[in-house]
């Protein structure tokens, strides 16, 4: 029988056509081309530029004032954003993945609304709510508060943007999770503080980290939302991609590519820390399988 | 009789031995509103006080027309070279094992984590008349920075995770059998793909390529610097509305970003329906 099966082409191992290899490696080939100049060249070419007159040149425009109050304003805003954001993710998964109630698709696609807005709009909203001729424009300036063009304007526009990251990683990685585990702590005696510090916490660590690493990218990174409430005040109110539009601007291309330098790094360090974290995961998963 | 209406209301819970459900629904509520639902609804509420009229003319005036047809138009355009150019890193990804392939595999997110004005003067400097690829097309003629062709480039830069990272999946639980079935009965390679594969890839596709063209049509960060901004040529939507707001002109503004969001939550809807399909497909399958 098995002689038998054997002499059917393909069964065993699928036999290659003669000249598919051509055909394959092609395929290959152009994928590679493909990627190589709209995704590595790019990159290659931001630590090229900035570097082009050397390391003292590189360094004079990172540690130069307006340079260092833009790095300080990314660290800032990332520091207020990505807590609160954690937070949120972690409520608004709690409820979701461990709970069925109606309305809960809907509600995830509201989570999600941010991510289809363009990041010009997300600004542009804050500032018809807080700007000078906005809903709380007068109230704002009788109270000599000021929102936007200022940095709780940057704050709360990068906030939106970033507002789906930490809950998006969170709800899908919960819901796989299930509920027994909870629901047996909970069967034995422990409080829903210690179940979720005990239980659910460290079951979702990982994607934790991950949507909290991604949710930060995007915070330093963010562009469109920001540029629109900033008011681009030098040395005040310039994150470190205005700073880069600035300089840009000026003709100064080696030290917008220097401090642009600092943000792709960035970028490389989320997505290696992402593959690490990923490879974790799988094994997480097929640990508990086994 | 009451419990049956009580559990017909919105966000009621099953019983459950899981505390919290009522705080923390609250609390994701209450954020969800003030930071995402106010800000949204405000905005159209505020094109509705402009009146019929005012928000027709501005929409309707030439600039803003053109605009509009270039942001569509270009995120068409983008979003098309991402389903074909997307499908094929995906499967080759998925199908072919090569040297590096995993570094490529990781390679493929970078424009979801490089700030956008990053990817935005790399780009600019790359494809300009004496940058690395610009260089090796300026003597054919062909000029991409500066140009609508820039704008296209900075779109499927900024669009090609989306296609890839939905279709790799599919591809990745595509039944092996069935296309080895498909060989033994002497289908060629292309009636496999076209016949076999493709009909279960094509959902996911097509949810990556409307992904792709949703993010491209409010792209701004790579755009602004590689477009050259001139107006009525290769000046973008978003970019409009920054410039009608630094011209105080608040309620130009406004209108041109109420047509660019309802165009957005109609993608919106159009995605899940899609990924919907897609999932139904794959289960089916």
């Amino acid at each position: 029988m098995a002689g038998a099966a054997s002499t059917f082409r393909g069964t065993a191992k699928p036999v290659e056509r003669p000249g598919a290899w051509i055909g394959r490696w092609l395929l290959i080939a152009l994928a590679l081309l493909f990627l190589g100049m709209f995704i590595v060249l790019p990159l290659v070419i931001v630590f090229a530029e900035a570097f082009r007159q050397g390391w003292m040149v590189y360094l004079a425009a990172l540690t130069e004032p307006d340079a260092l109050s833009a790095i300080w304003l990314t660290l800032l805003t990332a520091a207020i954003v990505v807590p609160c954001n954690l937070i949120f993710g972690l409520l608004a998964a709690w409820a979701i993945a461990k709970f069925e109630f109606r309305g809960k698709s809907f509600l995830v696609t509201l989570i999600d609304l941010p991510f289809s807005v363009s990041p010009v709009i997300s600004g542009l909203v804050f500032v018809l709510l807080f700007g000078l001729q906005g809903w709380f424009g007068p109230w704002l300036r009788e109270h000599d508060l000021k929102i936007v063009f200022a940095v709780p304007g940057i704050v709360l526009a990068t906030m939106f943007v970033t507002f789906p990251f930490v809950a998006r990683e969170l709800i899908p990685m919960m819901q796989e999770q299930g509920t027994t585990e909870e629901e047996a702590a909970i069967s034995l005696g422990a409080s829903g503080w210690q179940t979720f510090w005990r239980v659910t916490l460290p079951n979702v660590r990982w994607a934790l980290l991950y949507g909290v690493l991604l949710c930060n990218a995007r915070a330093m990174g963010e562009f469109g939302a920001v540029s629109v409430v900033s008011g681009h005040v030098r040395g005040l109110t310039n994150t470190m991609p205005l700073h880069v539009e600035i300089l840009y601007n000026e003709y100064n291309f080696v030290a917008a590519f220097a401090v642009a330098s600092l943000l792709a790094l960035l970028a490389i360090v989320t997505l290696v820390a992402k593959t690490v974290l990923e490879w974790r995961l799988s094994r997480d998963i097929k640990h508990k399988a086994g | 009789m009451a419990s049956t209406f009580l559990s017909r209301l919105p966000f009621r819970p099953k019983p459950s031995v899981i505390p919290g459900f009522g705080i923390t629904l609250g609390l994701s509520l209450l954020w969800l509103t003030l930071l995402v639902l106010i800000p949204l609804a405000s905005l159209f509420l505020k094109s509705a006080t402009l009146g019929w009229e005012p928000f027709f003319n501005t929409i309707t005036a030439p600039r803003v027309l053109a605009a509009l047809r270039l942001s569509f138009g270009a995120a068409l355009i983008a979003a098309a070279i991402n389903g074909v150019l997307g499908l094929l890193v995906a499967w080759v990804l998925v199908r072919y094992d090569f040297p590096g392939r995993r570094l490529v595999d990781a390679l493929v997110d970078i424009p979801f984590a490089l700030p956008t004005a990053i990817a935005g003067i790399a780009l600019t400097t790359l494809w300009a008349e004496n940058g690395w690829l610009g260089a090796l097309l300026a003597p054919l003629g062909i000029k991409v920075s500066f140009t609508p062709l820039g704008i296209i480039v900075a779109l499927v830069f900024i669009g090609l995770p989306f296609v890839v990272r939905t279709v790799q999946p599919v591809l990745q639980d595509f039944d092996k059998e069935v296309e080895e079935a498909a060989e033994s009965l002497g289908a060629s390679s292309w009636q496999i793909f076209s016949k076999v594969i493709w009909p279960s890839i094509m959902p996911a596709t097509l949810t990556g390529f409307a992904l792709a063209f949703a993010r491209a049509l409010g792209e701004y960060g790579s755009v602004i610097f590689i477009a050259g901004n001139l107006p009525m040529v290769s000046e973008i939507a978003p970019l409009l509305i920054v410039i009608k707001l630094e011209e105080f002109a608040y309620a130009e503004a406004t209108a041109i970003a109420a047509i660019m969001l309802i165009a957005s939550f109609l993608l919106l809807l159009a995605i899940n329906i899609l990924q919907r399909w897609s999932e139904r497909r794959e289960q089916r399958g």
